[in-house]
């Protein structure tokens, strides 16, 4: 950063006079744009995915696009499926596996009996996230529409996100050493187009949806199915909606 | 009253000393601090701007309409209309950007089509699967369906 005296003089008085966060808004203020993406105003969406349980068929086109798309590492995962097996009346233990995250599908078979199903999983992208609540340094934020981000330039790599996550959505970079999760594909939505996972799923079993657009479908789908979010006793305010989700489904 | 006057000098440079730290604290802290911190929240506001600067990789299926709308038609008049092109094709934004420097590799349809068409009991029982041992008996799936519309009456097509 190269300075001239008279910047730093000025600098000095400037936030001798107001504070650090007030200096800051000024600047804002001053060059008049408060949002810099070009074409894109966050506080017009407020994002959100439906998941379809009842027409997902484990294929993994998801996985492999995210991987793809996002540059995840092998073995890591931001989205993957799992496969359910719930024999009788076994709600509290159901068998679940996730091989490679699904990467590769699922090439074997259950034995028959019992009900099998299979639920893709992603960051919930909660209303009141518990990582965005316990980062120390504010690395990993609530965006103004609604998706959860990772400054990578920010993270620490203290690993409290991680453990934080009820949903288990995050992982720490293997080479970058700082947290990674999904970002519903932040840099695609933004431009209008859709995340890897739907524009790759084969039976629509993923969706996504904003809230905020009164002509998205997704209103008229939450008003008439019968739509869960994954653990709503932790009060995180999920907005990964699950449709035909098995009481057995953590 | 006299003592005080005489030994004010000692508070006077205690208050420059704290004086100096505040100056000291809000120089630094204005110079470290990133300046689109706080632009929106706890948080750098410059990051959302650089995580959606991030390149694409799959270009979206509108994309593929722009050139290719014989075969786009063909899909979405047959069982495979919900399907994305990359879907099957991979991530193809460097074709979108350059067709001659990216070239979509053909896919090989005895992997593609297992992957969602072999019988497994945790699919949906709705979605048309199959046994591909039984079913083809090692015969390509592409001899019968064509990918893009894959019905056998479907009338060929790409």
């Amino acid at each position: 950063m190269s300075m001239t005296r008279r910047d730093l003089l000025g600098q000095s008085v400037r936030y001798l006079l107001l504070t650090g966060a007030a200096a800051t808004a000024w600047d804002y203020l001053k060059a008049g744009d408060a949002e810099a993406a070009p074409n894109y105003k966050t506080t017009d969406h407020w994002w959100s995915m439906l998941l379809d349980v009842t027409v997902c068929i484990g294929c993994g086109n998801c996985v492999r696009a995210c991987a793809l798309e996002n540059d995840v590492p092998d073995g890591y995962f931001r989205t993957w499926v799992e496969r359910y097996h719930v024999g009788d009346w076994q709600l509290e233990h159901p068998l679940v596996d996730s091989p490679n995250g699904a990467k590769d599908g699922f090439p074997d078979n259950r034995p028959p009996g019992g009900k099998n199903f299979f639920v893709p999983k992603l960051c919930n992208h909660c209303t009141d996230s518990p990582c965005v609540q316990v980062c120390p340094v504010g690395a990993t934020f609530d965006a103004p529409d609604g998706v959860v981000l990772v400054d990578s330039k920010y993270c620490l790599g203290c690993r409290y996100c991680v453990q934080a996550c009820p949903y288990g959505c995050r992982f720490i970079h293997p080479q970058k050493q700082t947290a990674e999760k999904c970002t519903l594909c932040y840099h695609r939505i933004t431009k209008g187009l859709t995340t890897a996972c739907c524009e790759t799923c084969p039976t629509g079993a993923r969706q996504l949806a904003d809230l905020k657009n009164p002509k998205d479908p997704i209103h008229e789908f939450l008003r008439t199915h019968s739509v869960q979010i994954l653990k709503p006793h932790m009060a995180t305010g999920a907005k990964v909606f699950y449709n035909g989700l098995d009481g057995s489904v953590r | 009253m006299k003592t005080l006057i005489r030994d004010a000098g000692h508070l006077v440079r205690v208050a420059l000393v704290f004086v100096a730290g505040l100056v000291l604290f809000l120089v630094v802290r204005g110079v470290l601090v990133p300046k689109s911190f706080g632009q929106y929240g706890h948080y750098r506001g410059d990051a959302l701007n650089e995580i959606a600067a991030r390149p694409i990789k799959y270009a979206g299926r509108d994309a593929c309409a722009d050139c290719h709308p014989d075969v786009v038609e063909v899909k979405n008049k047959g069982r495979h209309a919900r399907l994305g092109c990359e879907a099957c094709h991979g991530p193809l934004a460097g074709h979108v950007a350059d067709s001659s420097a990216v070239q979509p590799v053909l896919p090989d349809t005895a992997v593609l089509c297992v992957r969602c068409h072999e019988a497994n009991a945790s699919k949906p029982a709705k979605f048309p699967q199959v046994n591909s041992k039984e079913h083809s008996m090692g015969m390509a799936c592409g001899s019968c369906h064509k990918a893009h519309s894959p019905a056998m009456d479907s009338g060929g097509g790409k």
